[in-house]
């Protein structure tokens, strides 16, 4: 079973109905036991770093997430989250990541919204994928490259596009909305 | 580097899509489901639906066509129509729409744009502007574009990003229908006015023109509707001269 780990961000259906699509079946809850026992983990995200901190230390599930032990994906907040610290709402998070989240700079158009290629891809979740296929992004804020990152993203910045240590997998960009692609990563992290 | 984007426009009348030709590859072109899959498989990079009845009794038909679209869809969509009230909204994104596109509700009642960025977060607002140019000057309208007010279009547009909305969706009323290109002048002084997305909408009739507004103006997106529907530009063909004239695209 796959879980879903369920919190106040938005549109979680969408990697629920992703999954479905791939023929896997996956619950959205927050009971720490089925976080704990599922063979893989989703932290999904859409929403606000230091609101989805505070429901989560309410929750239990900051240290509940910290313990698994089976592959987890974080997507895009899911990203921040995993990281040291968000400059939205100035957020201490869960410090899996090296990296700093910080805020796009207003040269261009904030957020990054649309599809965009990769500048660097490394890893088993990027088999069968290249660095010029294109992945559906919609953030205002984006984590900088360290030793974790896996792949890499140019916009305004180059930031980190996904991130790796140990079992913590993490995507800046949506798999759950890159049609073949993201199916693609998606499939390669189920089958990690 | 981040691509244009190349978004269908699929107009929803009862749950049905208003009737266009029939694909090779689809079975029936008024199924949603059916012709978005077939946008999709084309290489569309966004979806809007927009529901022309939104009635109240056609709203739960709505809700129900957005659940299954949620389910089949792997690409982002947005769904706008009569979209009055963050309930209104907040249904829409429980059944899976990824975005929301509000029009007249904003004009009548601009802290809506707010409300809801607050409450899911400003890249699920797109607000949509219809635009006429009539007294030497670019107007916001109204109701489907019968109502006019006194509102300059460059005057909402950045109140609309001060507000907190997400996406600007600009359809340039001269331009709809004519298939005689889209509206550049007005949709280059938003885009240059405002630091948020602006999809250029209306007017759509060659392939030309799609290059047209992406080097002439700082749209990131163009919509149409009736050129994709009846075929008359498939959206992988225009994607491929877009690419061999150098536009960023998928």
């Amino acid at each position: 079973m796959i879980a879903i780990i369920k919190y106040n961000a938005g549109n979680i259906s969408s990697v629920k109905n992703a999954l479905t699509r791939l023929g896997y079946k996956s619950i959205i809850t927050d009971d720490p036991e089925a976080i704990l026992n599922a063979e893989k983990v989703i932290l999904p995200g859409v929403g606000e770093a230091s609101s989805a901190m505070k429901y989560l230390i309410q929750k239990g599930l900051d240290k509940v997430i910290l313990s698994i032990k089976n592959p987890i994906l974080g997507i895009c907040l899911g990203l921040h989250i995993m990281c040291d610290y968000s400059e939205e709402g100035d957020t201490k998070c869960l410090n899996i990541f090296n990296a700093k989240v910080k805020k796009f700079p207003n040269r261009d158009i904030v957020p990054h919204m649309g599809w965009n290629n990769f500048n660097s891809i490394d890893g088993s979740l990027f088999n069968n994928i290249s660095i010029d296929n294109n992945v559906y992004y919609v953030h205002g804020f984006y984590a900088e490259i360290c030793s974790q990152t896996i792949a890499t993203c140019d916009y305004i910045e180059p930031f980190s596009a996904a991130m790796q240590k140990d079992n913590f997998y993490a995507t800046q960009f949506h798999p759950e909305k890159s049609a073949d692609i993201g199916e693609q990563l998606l499939k390669n992290f189920l089958e990690l | 580097m981040l691509k244009k984007r190349i978004i269908p426009c699929l107009d929803i009348k009862n749950g049905r899509t208003v009737k266009g030709i029939n694909f090779v590859d689809i079975k029936d072109a008024g199924d949603p489901i059916e012709l978005a899959k077939s946008y999709v498989e084309q290489g569309a990079d966004e979806l809007v639906f927009l529901d022309i009845t939104a009635t109240i009794e056609n709203r739960a038909t709505l809700i129900e066509l957005v659940k299954k679209i949620a389910l089949e869809i792997n690409i982002p969509f947005t769904v706008g129509g009569g979209i009055n009230s963050i309930e209104d909204v907040s249904k829409l994104i429980k059944a899976g729409a990824d975005k929301v596109s509000i029009n007249s509700a904003a004009v009548k009642n601009p802290s809506l744009i707010t409300e809801i960025a607050d409450q899911f977060g400003s890249q699920c607002v797109v607000v949509a502007i219809d635009t006429k140019f009539e007294n030497n000057e670019w107007k916001v309208f109204v109701h489907g574009g019968r109502t006019s007010t006194e509102i300059k279009t460059i005057y909402w547009a950045k109140q609309i990003e001060k507000l907190g909305g997400g996406e600007i969706l600009l359809t340039s009323m001269n331009n709809d229908g004519t298939k005689a290109g889209f509206a550049l002048d007005i949709t280059d002084q938003v885009s240059k006015s405002v630091n948020i997305p602006v999809i250029a909408s209306g007017g759509a009739g060659t392939k030309a023109h799609f290059k047209d507004v992406f080097e002439k103006t700082g749209a990131t997106g163009g919509l149409a509707a009736s050129i994709f529907h009846y075929g008359e530009i498939p959206i992988q063909m225009l994607k491929n001269y877009l690419k061999t004239e150098k536009i960023a695209i998928r």
